[in-house]
């Protein structure tokens, strides 16, 4: 077998072995490398006591304003969570659309008090007049 | 292959390819940027800042490919020795590299206005970040090592044990929840989640970018060849004088 050949192998095998081995970190990695929890993955363990990351979807109707203070559901249309917020919301904060609120839940009440709310943008990209026609034609649902 | 890898012959494609592919890289990304930045409609959702992405989508994109181009050169110079992938990578890095940067800083500020933050610690942006690094890694290694008149092969490991963070980069979006978004474009289903007005400009500056990236390595490759005959002579030189 040629120099070349032998290097050849032991790069293939090498990058090979590199794989197997970043799967399996990666496999014990899991939940820990997720950037926030849905309220169904909240809803399958006990109500966690340090401070989380909230996502999914604002539900339609639900959002209440009193002041300064935001009340609203967060929805993974499995389950929802109600979050209370005090402060100002990023731009894209709306009905509809998905959002990541940071702070704590109440074990007794299982509410969500919020820290920091991120607004999530989804990959959809359209000019607002053909999300106005899809919205009319029930295409898509008010951008989700 | 190897009738390209001769260096005397590289030199002679090169010659009448880069100005070409310069040219083509310019023409592509001015139409792509006009389009993108004043013939255009807003997004629905974003408004106006949606016009970033026709600058840091194919920077993404030139960072991740740039980054298997400098895998696959620095593979072949490990396997096949030829001085002339050594030269490729080096060469290809530091473009890398500076796409991979354009994605970051483009994307903050994107961020800020859309998310409500310049930067969180997501699986998308981390991966890009790591990515960043591996680029910096591999230059600060080479170097070290063209000093002391190696073959950089260190380096070259480093940049095919990096490859790993490609596909996570890739995938990111589908294994672990992050703030950023999923793919909008599929290459396997032929669709994107992009409307036509907006995926012409994506499209067209992307292409642009990459003649760019063509264009950036084989001038710093001519460069690099060229300061190996200069170091060359002057050595000659110094010996026939001594």
């Amino acid at each position: 077998m040629k120099a070349k050949h032998q290097r050849l192998w032991l790069v293939v095998g090498a990058l090979v072995a590199l794989g197997g081995a970043g799967a399996l970190a990666f496999s014990t990695l899991g939940e820990k490398a997720t950037y926030f929890f849905a309220p169904a993955d909240l809803a399958k363990g006990p109500a966690p006591t340090d401070a989380i990351r909230l996502g999914g979807m604002v539900e339609k109707g639900s959002i209440q304003r009193n002041g300064e203070t935001i009340r609203f559901v967060v929805t993974d249309m499995q389950k929802t969570v109600p979050v209370t917020y005090t402060g100002i919301l990023p731009d894209l904060f709306r009905e509809g659309q998905g959002v990541i609120a940071e702070g704590r839940i109440d074990p007794k009440t299982g509410e969500f008090t919020a820290d920091t709310i991120l607004a999530k943008h989804d990959e959809q990209y359209m000019p607002p007049e053909v999300a106005g026609a899809m919205k009319k034609t029930g295409g898509v649902s008010a951008g989700g | 292959m190897h009738r390209y890898a001769n260096p005397a012959r590289f030199l002679r494609i090169a010659r009448v390819a880069t100005p070409l592919v310069a040219l083509i890289g310019l023409a592509l990304t001015a139409a792509g940027l006009w389009i993108g930045l004043f013939d255009s409609p807003p997004d629905y959702q974003q408004g106006e800042s949606v016009r970033i992405m026709y600058v840091h989508v194919p920077a993404a994109w030139m960072g991740a490919g740039g980054y298997l181009s400098l895998a696959i050169a620095c593979a072949t110079a490990l396997i096949w020795r030829h001085p002339l992938a050594t030269i490729a990578a080096r060469a290809i890095a530091p473009a890398g590299a500076a796409f991979t940067a354009i994605c970051l800083a483009s994307g903050s500020l994107w961020g800020k206005p859309t998310w409500g933050t310049y930067w969180v610690w997501d699986a998308r942006l981390t991966s890009m970040l790591v990515l960043l690094f591996l680029y910096l890694g591999y230059l600060a290694l080479s170097a070290s090592e063209a000093d002391k008149g190696g073959e950089a092969r260190g380096a070259s490991i480093l940049a095919l044990v990096g490859v790993i963070n490609l596909p996570i980069i890739k995938y990111s979006v589908e294994w672990w929840n992050t703030l950023h978004q999923g793919s909008s474009i599929s290459v396997v289903n032929a669709s994107s989640k992009i409307a036509p007005e907006l995926l012409t400009p994506l499209l067209l500056s992307g292409a642009g970018f990459a003649f760019l990236f063509g264009a950036i390595v084989l001038m710093r490759m001519r460069a690099m060849l060229a300061q190996q005959r200069v170091d060359a002579r002057s050595r000659r030189m110094a010996e026939a004088l001594a």
